[in-house]
């Protein structure tokens, strides 16, 4: 039997990561995993910090992922991939948007931003994917459509699944009119070097 | 059909293919979607109802008629709602009538932690609690079995982690049952106390069925019958082979839930597990036959210790709340924890994470006023909404927060209690839709025992923070059709309210100079804010401002509203390193300002440019709007 594997995707309440895993519980349900995509609605959306689970295997029980337990962290924004980093295994890896949004508190003046926080997470020996998801999703043509670069970073992780497969599923997915787009973000994901 | 549900679709979906015709509900976090995705099958007449307790009503009206029916909430609700349950309990129903009620352990979007499971035991109504989202869909089915065969409501809970996961479902036909005529019988349906005097022996006698009917499944199910119908409780017993050592103690445990996921997560098929499905009653033989089974009986259960104290009343040797939490919601990581398994660890940076508390959106309407009641220094006594963020910094101003309506309710007794001193400085706030749930009720107490109170109605045109359902003063129905539409300064002077005044948030000075004159006045008041939600779709946002960074003399000034979209940072002309001394001025995210020009009004220098004349603007709407 092989072993559950968890993907977590965390970001700003508004930022869009619901598309995110509702393509990847499409395209995982296709490859004929069994699946379970967890999130926390109502009140943390205002602005809040926001995370869903995605795990998929044989067979998953658990809806949710705890700490120390994530294959991938993918993350819309830079200090929430350091919030849930406990998350991570030891041996995980974050993909994160290196854009950074101040929460209130850092607003206000009561907390400030932690700085080089890419650097500090690597040198805690965590293998981290820093991307500009924001120019390169206006490259494709919407800035909305960072999440789309983001999962075309994800893919790279994701051997055993074909292109034709994440085609497929940002065609089912995503509204007829956005594919093309949607597909050139992920493209431009795709093709980054890290 | 094989699909990834979200466990509320899968409820909806269990409530179409189980032939409901009926469903009221009022939207609460988790337990929205059930009605949400429900209204979305034509078969189903669905309606948001102003409350859980008139939702219950009309979904008994329709039960009573002959139709299956269907009313959802969350847990707070069935507060609300417990009135009608606990007598609907001696009535018995017609046709089905499930009630689906979702907690919040972790309290994720809630005022409190309350286990519904109480309410159940409480109200001697069977409950049944799915663990997925295909339980979710069977139990719904089997729910509605379970309500004509024994003739009482059933109350299927959810809980945040089985309502807001997808996992995979088997999706079947709609069966609709054939239809059970009304019949007059009033010794049955006319509780009063002769009539109610004979029920409540046969709501006794019903409780022992059901335990029979539960137990009798899981017997039937150990004879090999595979029937779904049966399977609520089931025992799984552990695979010798996998136990490491053949002198390990034989565990077992007994859960129920998103509970039994963590409990498999962590041990798979190494210990026994008794899975309840039904959670009240529950099968006395069962759980005495499962825990004489076994060396050591452990009881996974999330919030209070329910299934644990039952245990203990039968006398039977279990442990559970001494070393599981009490407060929370499980998790893997905690039952690998309470039970000494290996828990895995993380890694973590030095550094302090500013924690990122949900804000009120750039451009909401609700920001002026609270704006200006801190500015007056006035004690607010707030509700239950978005606008409950009021109380957060930089704004804090809501100093009270208890449930539905309890704004009006409670500013009526502060300024009774001191003697109307207080009522120059104090309101209540509370948003339209829970003004139609709990709120109108409090003013007619203010009008009839006449304090000098002031009630200020946030009317955004929708229920905001359960994510855009429409309500009795929007015009519209679930289905985004036009409905039939209160209005709320007609509703207030009919109470005899006749200091009735609306204000545009948006404009701070006319808001001040209201709630001024207002809160000054002899006799109640009532202010309608009135502006709409700025994600409403109808609402036309402006073009985001910008500041000179000439002009901004770094006084933060603006910073006083707590809009997310404004922030202090260097000059952008700034040539050296920015340091700690370094002064600022404020700037603004064009991505997040929608140009609602509340920051302008804060601004003694004219910093601001680039709003538009007429701001945000809004169309009469029409559809739907979530």
């Amino acid at each position: 039997m092989k072993k559950t594997r968890n993907i977590m995707i965390v970001g700003v309440g508004g930022q869009g990561s619901l598309l995110a895993s509702k393509l990847l519980g499409h395209l995982l349900l296709e490859e004929g995993y069994d699946v379970k995509v967890s999130e926390v609605h109502g009140m943390s959306q205002r602005g809040g910090s926001v995370v869903t689970y995605v795990r998929y295997g044989d067979k998953v029980y658990s809806p949710v992922i705890d700490e120390g337990e994530a294959d991938v962290i993918v993350s819309f924004e830079l200090l929430e991939a350091a919030r849930y980093l406990s998350f991570l295994k030891p041996d995980g890896r974050i993909v994160t948007n290196t854009r950074q949004i101040d929460p209130m508190p850092v607003i206000i003046g009561a907390a400030s931003y932690p700085a080089d926080l890419v650097q500090k997470m690597r040198a805690k020996g965590v293998k981290v994917d820093a991307l500009d998801c924001l120019s390169l999703a206006e490259e494709a043509g919407s800035a909305k459509a960072v999440n789309l670069v983001l999962l075309g970073r994800l893919s790279h992780y994701f051997e055993d699944i074909e292109e034709d497969a994440w085609d497929r599923a940002i065609e089912a997915v995503v509204p007829q009119r956005f594919v093309e787009l949607n597909k050139k973000a992920f493209a431009l994901g795709k093709a980054l070097k890290e | 059909m094989k699909t990834l549900l979200q466990g509320n679709a899968a409820v909806a979906r269990g409530l179409y293919e189980a032939g409901c015709a009926f469903v009221s509900s009022y939207p609460g976090t988790p337990s929205t979607e059930i009605t949400e995705e429900a209204a979305k099958y034509d078969e189903i007449c669905c309606e948001w109802a102003p409350n859980e307790k008139v939702a219950m009503e009309a979904a008994f009206g329709a039960c009573l008629a002959g139709k299956r029916a269907f009313c959802g909430m969350k847990h707070v609700g069935l507060n609300v709602a417990a009135d009608p349950l606990f007598t609907m309990s001696y009535t018995g129903v017609n046709a089905g009538l499930v009630i689906g009620v979702a907690d919040d352990a972790g309290m994720h979007s809630s005022q409190n932690e309350q286990d519904s499971r109480h309410h159940a035991i409480a109200a001697k109504v069977p409950m049944l609690e799915p663990s997925d989202s295909a339980e979710a869909l069977a139990f719904t089915k089997l729910a509605f079995e379970i309500s004509e065969r024994f003739d009482t409501p059933v109350l299927l809970k959810m809980c945040t982690r089985v309502s807001h996961s997808q996992s995979v479902v088997e999706t079947g036909e709609r069966m609709v049952p054939p239809e059970r005529p009304y019949e007059k019988d009033i010794a049955k349906y006319v509780m009063m106390p002769g009539n109610a005097k004979k029920r409540h022996p046969v709501v006794e006698d019903r409780t022992k069925a059901l335990r029979a009917y539960f137990e009798a499944g899981f017997q039937q199910y150990k004879e090999g019958d595979r029937d779904v119908t049966i399977v609520l409780n089931r025992i799984e017993m552990r695979n010798e082979e996998e136990v490491v050592s053949p002198f390990a103690k034989h565990l077992g445990i007994i859960t129920s839930s998103t509970s039994y996921q963590y409990v498999k997560e962590v041990f798979g098929n190494r210990a026994s597990i008794l899975k309840l499905g039904a959670v009240n009653p529950l099968p006395d033989e069962l759980l005495t036959e499962f825990a004489g089974e076994v060396d050591r009986v452990v009881v996974v259960e999330e919030l209070d210790p329910v299934i644990e104290e039952h245990c203990k009343a039968l006398g039977l040797k279990v442990e559970g709340k001494n070393i599981l939490p009490l407060i929370d919601e499980l998790s893997q990581n905690k039952v690998a924890y309470a039970l000494r398994e290996q828990v895995p660890q993380g890694k973590k940076l030095d550094d302090a994470i500013p924690v990122r508390p949900p804000v009120m959106c750039a451009g909401c309407p609700h920001r002026g006023v609270f704006y200006t009641l801190g500015k007056n220094k006035c004690v607010v006594l707030g509700d239950i909404g978005c606008y409950t963020l009021g109380a957060v910094a930089p704004l804090s101003a809501m100093e009270m927060t208890l449930c539905m309506g309890a704004s009006v309710s409670a500013v009526h007794g502060f300024n009774k209690a001191t003697g109307g001193e207080s009522a120059k400085k104090t309101v209540g706030v509370i948003g339209d839709s829970t003004f139609m749930h709990s709120g109108m009720t409090g003013l007619a107490n203010i009008a009839y025992n006449q304090s000098d109170s002031t009630v200020i109605i946030l009317d955004n045109s929708i229920t905001g923070m359960t994510g855009h359902q429409d309500n009795p003063t929007t015009g519209y129905n679930i289905k985004g059709d036009p409905a039939g539409k209160i209005d709320l300064e007609a509703l207030c002077k009919a109470m005899g309210i006749e200091n009735v005044s609306v204000v545009d948030p948006y404009d701070l000075a006319e808001t001040d100079r209201i709630i001024k004159e207002e809160t000054q006045k002899e006799g109640p008041s009532v202010i309608i804010s009135r502006r709409p939600c700025v994600l409403l779709k109808n609402v036309r946002t402006a073009k985001p401002l910008r500041v000179n960074p000439d002009k901004c003399t770094g006084c933060t000034a603006c910073m006083k509203i707590g809009c997310p979209a404004i922030s202090m940072k260097e000059h952008p002309a700034l040539r050296v390193p920015a340091t700690s001394t370094t002064p600022r001025v404020a700037v603004v995210d064009q991505t997040l300002c929608v140009g609602c020009n509340v920051c302008v009004q804060m601004c003694h220098f004219d910093a601001y440019e680039g709003m538009s004349k007429e701001g945000i603007t809004y169309a009469e709407r029409g559809g739907k709007q979530s």
